[in-house]
């Protein structure tokens, strides 16, 4: 980690004030979407927009685009053991009752 | 082998080759906290999705109780939040220092309004009966005069009720830690602790006030935001 090329280059508050509006936005919108009857869509649509408003926050107000590649390796790699643990988990409450299995 | 006759500052302790490299290493380790934060957190939201694909109907009746225009306005109020605490990172970058305590006492203030409203909350919920226990009851009825949730599920109502206060719980939880870190880097602000060559407690501090917001932006939409179009 002798890198001394990248230093850490300092934001605009004109980039800090379009995420903040980007982020406001899209919280009045998952608002007003989930008055809208969308089906199965409604959590779809939400999670979709929750998940932009994580990417923007990280990328920008957490400076992960401005990270090393070590840290951003931590980052993917601690959401990929998140999707573990709810993927594995609902294998097994999903699946439960397509089987006739004693104990359930 | 690095020269490691250095004289020792706060942006360059005695083990590090360079200020670049202990900036790096604390972001990495700030980091590696918060992944155990996720996984903490992420044993609540896998408990949430269980539960709510076992009672979809009852866990859409229940939401449409909490205070969405309320729940809307403070996701806002802590957005606001997470943007004047990148500002004071950014101050802290520029090496202003009057800048950075503006910054911090305003996220400080925002942080504070949104613990207020939570309160706010969670009284109006206590006075409903929402607050699982004995004495909770879920007694909304429909437009035919019976029970919203019926009898029989009430329990379920409580499941939810229970995700709802314990994962705002943990978030506000969070939120007062914020809070006391909040008036800490203050307090060193003031001090004159920070400049432009060493603000690493305020870029740590800004990482985990915008994980706070992170989590809440998932809690918002999954708590008060299900099915809301459903005829009451």
């Amino acid at each position: 980690m002798s890198d001394h090329s990248q230093e850490h280059p300092i934001d605009t508050v004109r980039t800090y004030a379009l995420i903040l509006a980007t982020l406001l936005g899209l919280t009045i919108l998952t608002t007003a979407v989930a008055y809208v009857d969308l089906g199965p869509f409604s959590t779809v649509i939400a999670l979709a927009i929750a998940c932009t408003k994580m990417t923007l926050v990280a990328l920008f107000f957490m400076h992960v685009r401005h990270s090393t590649k070590l840290t951003k390796l931590v980052i993917v790699g601690g959401l990929l053991w998140l999707l573990i643990l709810l993927f594995m988990t609902m294998t097994d409450f999903a699946t439960r009752t397509w089987l006739g299995v004693p104990g359930r | 082998m690095a020269d490691h006759a250095h004289t020792e500052t706060l942006a360059l302790r005695m083990q590090f080759d360079t200020e670049e490299q202990q900036k790096d290493c604390s972001t990495l380790g700030m980091w590696v906290f918060l992944i155990t934060e996720v996984m903490f957190f992420g044993g609540m939201f896998a408990a949430y999705t269980i539960y709510r694909q076992l009672y979809p109907h009852v866990f859409a009746v229940a939401s449409t109780s909490l205070n969405g225009p309320i729940g809307a306005f403070n996701t806002c109020v802590l957005l606001l939040s997470s943007f004047t605490m990148v500002m004071a990172v950014r101050s802290g970058q520029l090496g202003k220092r009057k800048a950075i305590i503006v910054w911090l006492i305003l996220t400080l203030i925002f942080g504070g309004a949104f613990l207020g409203v939570k309160a706010y909350e969670w009284n109006e919920k206590y006075v409903e009966h929402h607050i699982p226990g004995a004495s909770f009851h879920f007694d909304e009825k429909g437009s035919d005069g019976k029970l919203l949730i019926p009898e029989s599920e009430q329990g379920h109502a409580q499941i939810f009720f229970s995700l709802y206060f314990a994962m705002t719980g943990l978030h506000a939880m969070h939120m007062v830690v914020g809070v006391g870190m909040l008036l800490w880097l203050i307090w060193a602000a003031k001090a004159g602790t920070y400049s432009a060559k060493y603000f690493t407690p305020i870029d740590i501090g800004g990482l985990y006030w915008h994980f706070v917001d992170v989590i809440w932006i998932f809690l918002f939409p999954l708590l008060y935001l299900i099915d809301r179009h459903l005829p009451k």
